[in-house]
C-alpha cells in the first residue's frame, strides 16, 4: 500500500480555454440528465454540511412554484478560510456557469451571489464579468440573470436561512427547519443554495465527465476539495487535495515536524490530537470540512486556542436561541473560572454536558457545532485546559 | 379542501392529526404538556427559547415542538433523558443570565420563567452567574411602560407583538452575541421613540422585563390623605376581566363586586367611565353629523371625511407619528377617560362643593396608553391634571389583594351618583366595534327619530373579531333638519390592532377605500384585550370577555347613550348642547404631528 495517500489536484483553479463551451455542451442536455449526472458523481456540498448537491437540485426542481431561486453562498466567514475568495478572483466564470446550470436545472430565472461584506472590494471586478456573462446567456436564449448581493458582515449570515433573511432585508437570524430551502428559501420560494466551490465542481464535472470526477476520493467523499491551510506549517496557503486522506498523510506534507494537533473544519470543526492522526480521515466518512485546516505545534496552548474559538462564537452567535447565546458565554467563562481555580476541575464535566445540550438543542448549525471543538479539545488536552 | 391526515406517535401513544399541525399542538390533543416560552398563540413562530425541544426518533437533533410540523410515522418522545436534560439546561441558562430577584419583581407569582424554574426543580444552580451588571438599570422614562432587560429572556415575543400586531416596531433585537438585547431605535429611552404605550408587549412578555409603570403606592397615598377627595372611574373592559385575577373564570362579569371592592378600598366616590363613554357618543355623534353636513351640504373642502374615533390613545400617538398629515380626520373628542377627568374636576367638583385642587382622579383602565395620555400637556382642562393616576386592571387587583378583601364573597353594589350611570352603549366601548355600535344607535335616532333597524339594537356586522369590519346603513325617513341625509348610505368601518388600522388608513390615504366613519381600537379585540388586562391573553380569552361585555349591555335597562339621564343632566346643568363652546373646552382636544422614528 502506498504510504502517502495525499494527492494534489488541479480542477478548481485550472484554466479552461473557452469556458462557455462547457455551458453550451451542458445545455444540450435536459435538466434531469444534468441532475442525474451530479447525483451519480457523488458530489457533496463544499460549504460544510455536505449535502448531496444533485439531490438538492432535484428537490428544488420538483417543487411546484413559478418563482425559484439559485443562490451562490460566497459569505466565507470561517476564520482562516479564504479559498472562496481566491476562486472568485481566479475563475469567476466557472462559478457563473455553475449558477446558470443550477438555474437551468431547477427552473429559476434569478441567481444571486451573496458576497461576504468584507469582499466588497472584489465587486468592481466581478460586476463587469457578471454583466458579460449575463449577456452571453441571454444570447443563448436562456432566461436566467445573475445578480450580486453584498453580505451584512456577520458570520451567521453564511448560514443559509440567515442568509435569506439578510437578503430579504431582515436581521440575519437562522430560521426554523423544516421547511428546508428547497421548499421555502429566499422570499419563501424554493431555493437551491450552494457554496462557491460546489458550483465550480458542477461546472467541472460537466467539463471532465462524471467518471473522471469519480476517480478521485472515496465512496463517501467523491472528488477533491480546496483547503485553506494555516497555523504551524512552513507552507500555508490554498491547496486542492483529493478527499479521503489520513490526517497523518496530511501532517507529513504540511506539518513542521512538531505537530501536536490539527483542527479540521475551522472553529466549528474537530481537533485531532497526534495520537489519532493515523486513524482519522479527512472527508465525509471521517471529519468533514468546509476547507479550513489548522496545524498546531507543541508551542501552542490549547487553552488559548479553545478560548479564541469560544470568543469568536460568543461574538458571532446571533444570540436568538438560549443554548447557543447563554451556553457559549458559560463555556467561555467556565474555562476561565477553572483556569483561575474558581471552579474545580470537575466543572469541566458540567461544561461538556452543557455543550452536548447545545449540540442537540440549538436552533442552527452554529450552536450545534460548538461541542465539536469544545469536546475534542477539552477531552484530548485536559491538562492544558485545567492547569 | 380537507387537509391530509398524518399518523404519528407521541410517547408511544398513536394519534392522527391534520397536516401542518405542530408537534406542540398534536401533544396538546393528547393532553401532553410541553413547556414553552417564546411561543404565543397571537404571534408568528420563533422557535428560539428551545425549552420545548423534543426527541424525534431518527433525527440527529432535538426538535422545537412549537416550530416543527408533524410528519407521517414520526415517533416523538417528550420526556426522554436527553429532553429532560436539555430543558433543565435551557431553564438554568436563562436563569444564569437573569436578575432572578423574584421578590422585587412585579411578575412574582405570575411569571412563566418562574413557573418553569419551579416545575423543573432548578434548586441547585451549577452554572455561573453571567448577568451583565450594565443591564440592571431599568428604563423608566415612559410614564406607561417599564423596561428592565435584566429580566429579559430574549424570546422576542415583544418584538413580534410590536411589529406583527401593532405595526410600530418600537422594539427590536439589537446587536449579536453577548451584546444582543431588546432595544429601541438607537437605544433611545422608550419615551423618546415611536412607542404608542399600548402595552401589548407587556401583555405578551412572559417575564418581568416589560411591565406597566406601577402607581399603586401613589394611589394608596392619595386615598389615605384626608385632605383629598379621591374619585375613581372604571373603564368598560375592566369589569369583565378583573375577576380573572381574583379567582373567577375568564370573562366573568364582576361589576357589582368590583364597585364594592373600590368602596372598601376607601375611594370617596366610585364612578364609571361608561358615563363618559355615553357622553363621548353624544359629542362624537354630533361631530360626525356636523362634519357630514359641512361636507354634503356646505361642500366645505376643509372638512375631513372619514372621521376616525379618538378614544384609544395608542392609536392617536400612532397617527401622530405615522400619518401626521391625516390628523384632521381624527375626531377632536377626548377619550372617555379624559372627558371624565375634565368633567370630574369641574362639574362634579362644583356640584359637590369641592375645590378641584383637592380632588384626585384615579382611573382603572385595561390600558397602559391611558397612563401616558393622562400626562399629555393638553389634558389639563380643569386647570389641573385632569386624571391624576391611571391603574391597570392588574394593579387594581393587586390593591384588592393587598387590602385583604375576599373578592369572591363580596356583595354587589352600584356606582355612586352624578357620574356613575351608564347605558349598555357605554359598556360595549370595551369591545371592538362597540363605539361604532353605540354611535350608530344614537346618531340614527337623532337623524330619523327611530331606533336603528337592527334586531334588539344589536348591530352584528360590527361585532366580532375580524381585523377589519365594514357595514353600510341606509338612512331613510329623516327628520326635516337632517333631510340632507335622506337616502344616504352611511359607510362605516371598524379596525382593531394597529396593524389592521394601518392597512385601513393606508388604503384610505391612497384613495382606495371610502367611508364616512371609522372606529379604531389599538388593541386586539378592543379594550377587553388591552395591555393592562390580566395575563395571559388569547383569542379564546378575549372571546369570553366579549361575551361578558355584550351580556352586560343586554341586561342593562338603558341601551342608548342619549337615554343616560345623568348625561342629559350634565348637558342641562353645565354643558348646554353637545359640541357647545363649553363642551369644546372640556371635552375636545388637539393633536400634534410627531416624527417617524422619534418622539
Ligand atoms: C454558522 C454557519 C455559517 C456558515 N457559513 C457558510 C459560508 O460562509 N459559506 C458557505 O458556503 N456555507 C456556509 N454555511 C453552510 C450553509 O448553511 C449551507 O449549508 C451551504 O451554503 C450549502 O452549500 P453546499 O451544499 O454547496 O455546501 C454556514 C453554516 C453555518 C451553520
Ligand atoms: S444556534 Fe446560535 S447562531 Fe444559531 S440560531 Fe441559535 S443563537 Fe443563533
Ligand atoms: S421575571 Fe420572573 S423569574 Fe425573573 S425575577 Fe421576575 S418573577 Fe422572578
Ligand atoms: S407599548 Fe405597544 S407600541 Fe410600545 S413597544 Fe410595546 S407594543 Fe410597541
Ligand atoms: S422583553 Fe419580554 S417579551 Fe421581550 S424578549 Fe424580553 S422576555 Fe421576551
Ligand atoms: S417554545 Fe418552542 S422554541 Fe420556544
Amino acid at each position: 500500500m502506498d504510504t502517502s495517500n495525499l494527492k494534489k489536484v488541479d480542477i478548481i483553479f485550472s484554466k479552461v480555454d473557452n469556458p462557455l463551451q462547457i455551458l453550451d455542451k451542458a445545455l444540450q442536455k435536459s435538466p434531469d440528465d444534468i441532475i442525474n449526472e451530479i447525483i451519480d458523481s457523488g458530489l457533496k456540498g463544499r460549504g460544510g454540511a455536505g449535502f448531496p448537491t444533485g439531490l438538492k437540485w432535484k428537490f428544488t426542481k420538483n417543487e411546484d412554484s413559478d418563482v425559484k431561486y439559485v443562490i451562490c453562498n460566497a459569505d466565507e466567514g470561517e476564520p482562516g478560510t479564504f479559498k472562496d475568495r481566491q476562486i472568485i478572483e481566479e475563475v469567476p466564470e466557472k462559478i457563473f456557469i455553475g449558477m446558470a446550470l443550477a438555474a437551468y436545472c431547477i427552473g429559476a430565472k434569478e441567481a444571486y451571489m451573496y458576497l461576504r461584506g468584507e469582499y466588497n472590494f472584489l465587486k468592481k471586478d466581478i460586476i463587469p464579468k457578471m454583466e458579460w456573462f449575463n449577456n452571453e446567456i441571454k444570447n443563448r436564449g436562456l432566461d436566467v440573470t445573475l445578480y450580486l448581493r453584498s453580505g451584512s458582515g456577520a458570520y451567521i449570515c453564511g448560514e443559509e436561512s440567515a442568509l435569506f433573511e439578510s437578503m430579504e432585508g431582515k436581521r440575519g437570524e437562522p430560521r426554523n427547519k423544516p421547511p428546508y430551502p428547497t421548499k421555502a428559501g429566499y422570499n419563501n420560494k424554493p431555493t437551491s443554495i450552494n457554496n462557491v466551490e460546489t458550483l465550480v465542481f458542477v461546472t467541472m464535472i460537466q467539463h471532465l465527465g462524471v467518471e473522471e470526477f469519480k476517480k478521485l476520493g472515496t465512496k463517501d467523499s467523491r472528488g477533491s476539495k480546496v483547503f485553506s491551510i494555516s497555523g504551524d506549517t512552513p507552507i500555508p496557503g490554498i491547496y486542492e487535495l483529493e478527499l479521503g486522506m489520513k490526517v497523518s498523510d496530511f501532517v507529513r506534507e504540511f506539518g513542521d515536524g512538531d505537530t501536536k494537533a490539527v483542527q479540521i473544519g475551522g472553529a466549528s470543526g474537530f481537533c485531532v490530537p497526534r495520537k489519532n492522526f493515523e486513524n482519522t480521515i479527512i472527508g465525509f466518512e471521517g471529519i468533514p470540512t468546509g476547507g479550513s485546516v489548522m496545524l498546531f505545534n507543541s508551542s501552542r496552548s490549547m487553552y488559548n486556542i479553545l478560548h479564541n474559538y469560544l470568543d469568536f462564537f460568543v461574538e458571532e452567535s446571533c444570540a436568538q436561541c438560549t443554548p447557543c447565546r447563554a451556553g457559549l458565554q458559560q463555556l467561555l467563562k467556565g474555562i476561565e473560572a477553572i483556569k483561575r481555580r474558581e471552579k474545580p476541575a470537575s466543572y469541566l464535566n458540567e461544561l461538556i454536558k452543557l455543550s452536548q445540550t447545545m449540540k442537540v438543542a440549538s436552533k442552527c448549525g452554529l450552536g450545534q457545532s460548538v461541542a465539536n471543538p469544545f469536546v475534542s479539545i477539552v477531552e484530548n488536552f485536559k491538562e492544558e485546559i485545567i492547569f | 379542501m380537507a387537509k391530509a391526515l398524518i399518523n404519528l406517535k407521541i410517547n408511544d401513544i398513536p394519534i392522527t392529526v391534520e397536516e401542518g399541525t405542530t408537534i406542540l399542538d398534536a401533544a396538546k390533543k393528547l393532553n401532553i404538556k410541553i413547556p414553552t416560552l417564546c411561543d404565543h398563540p397571537d404571534l408568528s413562530v420563533a422557535g428560539n427559547c428551545r425549552v420545548c425541544v423534543v426527541e424525534v426518533k431518527g433525527a440527529r437533533y432535538l426538535q422545537a415542538a412549537c416550530a416543527t410540523p408533524v410528519a407521517e410515522g414520526m415517533e416523538i418522545y417528550t420526556n426522554s433523558q436527553t429532553v429532560r436534560q436539555s430543558r433543565k439546561h435551557v431553564i438554568e441558562l436563562l436563569l444564569s443570565e437573569h436578575n432572578a430577584d423574584c421578590t422585587s419583581c412585579s411578575r412574582n407569582s405570575k411569571c412563566e420563567l418562574q413557573d418553569l424554574a419551579a416545575e423543573y426543580h432548578i434548586f441547585d444552580r451549577v452554572l455561573l452567574d453571567i448577568l451583565d451588571p450594565e443591564n440592571l438599570i431599568a428604563d423608566i422614562s415612559s410614564p406607561a411602560i417599564k423596561k428592565d432587560i435584566s429580566k429579559c429572556i430574549h424570546c422576542q415575543r415583544c418584538v413580534r407583538t410590536c411589529e406583527e400586531l401593532q405595526y410600530v416596531s418600537a422594539l427590536a433585537v439589537i446587536g449579536k452575541g453577548a451584546e444582543q438585547h431588546i432595544g429601541t431605535f438607537f437605544d433611545y429611552p422608550l419615551n423618546e421613540v415611536v412607542c404608542t404605550n399600548c402595552g401589548q408587549c407587556v401583555l405578551h412578555c412572559p417575564t418581568g422585563a416589560l411591565t406597566e409603570r406601577n402607581y399603586v403606592e401613589e394611589v394608596w397615598d392619595a386615598i389615605n390623605d384626608p385632605t383629598k377627595h379621591v374619585v375613581v372611574q372604571t373603564a368598560p373592559a375592566v369589569r369583565v376581566a378583573i375577576g380573572e385575577e381574583l379567582g373567577f373564570a375568564y370573562g366573568t362579569r364582576v361589576t357589582g363586586k368590583m364597585v364594592t371592592a373600590l368602596k372598601r378600598l376607601g375611594f370617596d366616590s366610585v364612578l364609571d367611565t361608561d358615563f363618559t363613554a355615553d357622553l363621548t357618543i353624544l359629542e362624537e355623534g354630533t361631530e360626525l353629523l356636523t362634519r357630514l353636513k359641512r361636507a354634503l351640504v356646505d361642500k366645505d373642502p376643509e372638512v375631513k371625511i372619514p372621521m376616525f374615533t379618538s378614544c384609544s390613545p395608542g392609536w392617536i400617538k400612532f397617527m401622530e407619528h405615522l400619518y401626521p398629515e391625516m390628523l384632521g380626520h381624527l375626531s377632536t373628542c377626548k377619550s372617555p377617560q379624559q372627558m371624565f377627568g375634565a368633567v370630574a374636576k369641574t362639574y362634579y367638583a362644583q356640584k359637590k362643593g369641592i375645590n378641584s385642587k383637592d380632588m384626585i382622579v384615579v382611573s382603572v383602565m385595561p390600558c397602559t396608553a391611558k397612563k401616558y395620555e393622562a400626562q399629555r400637556p393638553e389634558m389639563r382642562s380643569s386647570g389641573y391634571q385632569d386624571v391624576d393616576y391611571v391603574l391597570t386592571t392588574r394593579e387594581l387587583a393587586t390593591m384588592i389583594k393587598q387590602a385583604g378583601i375576599d373578592f369572591m364573597s363580596l356583595p354587589e353594589s352600584d356606582y355612586d351618583p352624578l357620574m356613575g350611570e351608564s347605558s349598555g352603549a357605554g359598556v360595549i366601548f370595551g369591545a371592538t366595534g362597540g363605539v361604532m355600535e353605540a354611535a350608530l344607535r344614537t346618531a340614527y335616532e337623532i337623524v330619523t327619530g327611530r331606533e336603528v333597524p337592527f334586531k334588539n339594537l344589536e348591530i352584528t356586522p360590527v361585532r366580532g373579531f375580524d381585523g377589519i369590519k365594514e357595514a353600510t346603513i341606509k338612512i331613510e325617513g329623516t327628520k326635516p333638519e337632517w333631510s340632507f341625509l335622506e337616502g344616504v348610505e352611511l359607510k362605516v368601518a371598524v379596525a382593531h390592532e394597529l396593524a389592521n388600522a394601518n392597512k385601513l388608513v393606508r388604503a384610505i390615504k391612497e384613495g382606495k377605500l371610502h367611508y364616512h366613519f371609522i372606529e379604531i381600537m389599538t388593541c386586539p379585540g378592543g379594550c377587553l384585550g388591552g395591555g393592562g388586562q390580566p395575563y395571559p391573553v388569547s383569542w379564546e380569552i378575549r372571546q369570553m370577555r366579549a361575551q361578558g361585555i355584550y351580556s352586560e349591555d343586554e341586561n342593562l335597562p338603558l341601551r342608548k347613550s342619549h337615554d343616560n339621564p345623568e348625561v342629559m343632566q350634565l348637558y342641562e346643568e353645565y354643558l348646554g348642547q353637545p359640541n357647545s363652546h363649553k363642551a369644546h373646552e372640556l371635552l375636545h382636544t388637539h393633536y400634534f404631528p410627531r416624527k417617524k422614528y422619534l418622539n
